[in-house]
């Protein structure tokens, strides 16, 4: 493991997170914990017509948590639930150790969280915000 | 071999060399003395203790019996049927909660505990009273950790058969007045189970001074392998007491439809033993009393001093617990403002600093102190100066690291 690990877009988005706000008008939510961290947030997203068309998380938890959840909103608010689908099964693959170049580039800044592939102890901590997305699609994200 | 009583006396600082280990409340390392007792049992005494009528057979049962009067002398008991070898503090506390607490709790009565107590001092007492309808009640302590005689005075009452808590918080690294304790338990018809998991590797216990009732610790917090442990209960208790699990070695006669149960202590050590974990952990006592308590805890307080001046000084670093050096026993539990434990560790992590961070297994207590969770360096004699200051070095720039400016 390298020394700057955390690195300037993980701290950053950390300390000045974009998305990390109540949202009155989101048309779902679900709480997402990693019981043995004490990560616990809260995602909401506001669906219409098929679009994310907002986004947002509350809660408390470690950078990682923090910072990886905050990237994937910035990633998929503007689009469909098909393409955050789609993000997450590119972010599952890069802390998997499986990512291709191409699937990298396509990731954008949470390609910064790419060395977490070799912290098997922080994996929890980066996938929290996406599973938690994962589940919320499945269930209400789903049926629109 | 003779031993040195430093690092070079433990075989993984060689395989590992540029490690600081500051997870010693969690587990401690082995010095070569301890792995070549284990070796040795297994290469030259290692039968099933207890029951064959062969030469090897007899070795290991001796091997076995002396680790168990080991433990005797060096907790104080008066006989070695109050020595009950168990895997660790954990299983030793589930013997009491199932086998005296299954006995004598009923609805009604009430176990207190104190709020700072591991989760492995807490949920049996919780299932214990879950079933039988008995009441679970919290002692609290004040932000320190402190707990004084008058809030245990006022939180006895004539239905309490038990009270539950540590010589040494790991969170908080405070000493617990045991002593105190047990005399106003006993005033007050209340039975004492005192956790010596944190105190026994660090401070000299002497459970008939002490006056505790029960008394548990783990081998491998005290340099012996893990998967070793023992209970000390106050003789008449254990005699009294139904078995905590049933099978081999702990029968005198079985029939078709019942069973007589062996003496003190093989009634609770059912079961092929841990005869190898046995022979290292009286190796660790040896290596222990060998180097002294005064010793150990001459080193471990100095080093505790100086990583709590030190850390006093860097801002936004929080100390939970007391003011006071002295009170903490070579436990630093710590927060930095800003960052979260588990970035702490892994910042510690990335320069080969080994530390604790989460809840400690001691969920209610940060309930209480209000925070979710928090760091924690622990200390042994084995460490160095150096540890601390390299230590230090990173807990200095951890902020930075973060993004802060400061």
């Amino acid at each position: 493991m390298t020394d700057n690990f955390y690195g300037e877009v993980l701290t950053d988005h950390n300390l000045h997170p974009l998305h990390k706000h109540d949202l009155p008008t989101a048309t779902c939510c679900h709480e997402g914990i990693n019981s043995t961290c004490g990560d616990d947030i809260v995602l909401n997203l506001e669906i219409k017509d098929g679009i994310i068309v907002n986004g947002s998380f509350t809660g408390s938890g470690c950078a990682i948590s923090q910072a990886s959840a905050d990237i994937m909103l910035e990633l998929v608010i503007g689009r469909t639930p098909e393409e955050a689908r789609h993000y997450k099964e590119l972010f599952f693959k890069m802390i998997g150790g499986e990512i291709t170049e191409d699937e990298l580039e396509e990731l954008e800044e949470a390609g910064a969280l790419q060395n977490v592939a070799k912290m098997p102890a922080r994996v929890k901590c980066a996938l929290l915000g996406w599973r938690t997305m994962e589940t919320l699609l499945d269930g209400e994200g789903g049926a629109q | 071999m003779s031993n040195s009583f430093t690092k070079s006396d433990f075989p993984v600082f060689d395989a590992y060399k540029s490690l600081v280990y500051l997870d010693n409340s969690a587990t401690q390392q082995k010095p070569a003395a301890v792995l070549e007792r284990v070796e040795k049992y297994y290469r030259e005494e290692n039968a099933n203790p207890l029951r064959g009528l062969y030469d090897l057979s007899v070795k290991a049962t001796e091997t076995y019996e002396n680790a168990r009067e080991a433990v005797r002398r060096f907790l104080g008991a008066e006989s070695t049927k109050e020595i009950v070898f168990t895997r660790n503090a954990t299983e030793s506390l589930n013997l009491i909660a199932y086998s005296w607490g299954r006995a004598n709790i009923k609805a009604g009565d009430e176990i207190l505990v104190a709020i700072s107590e591991h989760h492995s001092d807490l949920l049996p007492w919780q299932i214990l009273t879950k079933e039988t309808g008995a009441e679970l009640k919290y002692l609290e302590c004040d932000e320190t950790g402190r707990y004084t005689a008058d809030s245990l005075k006022a939180a006895l009452t004539d239905r309490t058969k038990l009270f539950c808590i540590a010589q040494i918080s790991n969170v908080f690294g405070r000493l617990n007045p045991i002593k105190v304790f047990a005399d106003i338990c006993h005033a007050n018809g209340t039975l004492i189970v005192c956790d010596g998991a944190q105190s026994v590797p660090h401070t000299a216990v002497d459970v008939k001074s002490l006056g505790v009732d029960f008394l548990v610790f783990s081998g491998h917090k005290m340099l012996a392998p893990m998967g070793i442990g023992g209970l000390y209960g106050r003789k008449e208790l254990l005699e009294k007491m139904p078995p905590f699990l049933y099978g081999g070695e702990m029968i005198d006669t079985v029939t078709r439809c019942g069973a007589t149960y062996a003496e003190l202590p093989h009634k609770f050590e059912a079961g092929t033993v841990n005869a190898g974990g046995a022979a290292g952990l009286h190796a660790a006592i040896d290596y222990i009393t060998e180097l002294g308590f005064d010793e150990i805890e001459r080193r471990e307080n100095e080093l505790t001093a100086l990583a709590f001046s030190e850390m006093k000084k860097i801002p936004h670093v929080n100390i939970i617990g007391a003011d006071d050096a002295d009170d903490h026993h070579g436990i630093l539990t710590f927060t930095v403002d800003g960052v979260h434990p588990h970035d702490i560790a892994a910042i510690f992590d990335a320069e080969n600093i080994a530390i604790r961070a989460g809840h400690h297994c001691a969920q209610p207590l940060h309930q209480f102190l209000q925070t979710p969770s928090t760091a924690r360096m622990s200390l042994a004699f084995y460490n160095d100066e150096e540890d601390i200051q390299r230590f230090i070095g990173v807990l200095r720039t951890l902020r930075r690291k973060m993004g802060y400016d400061g």
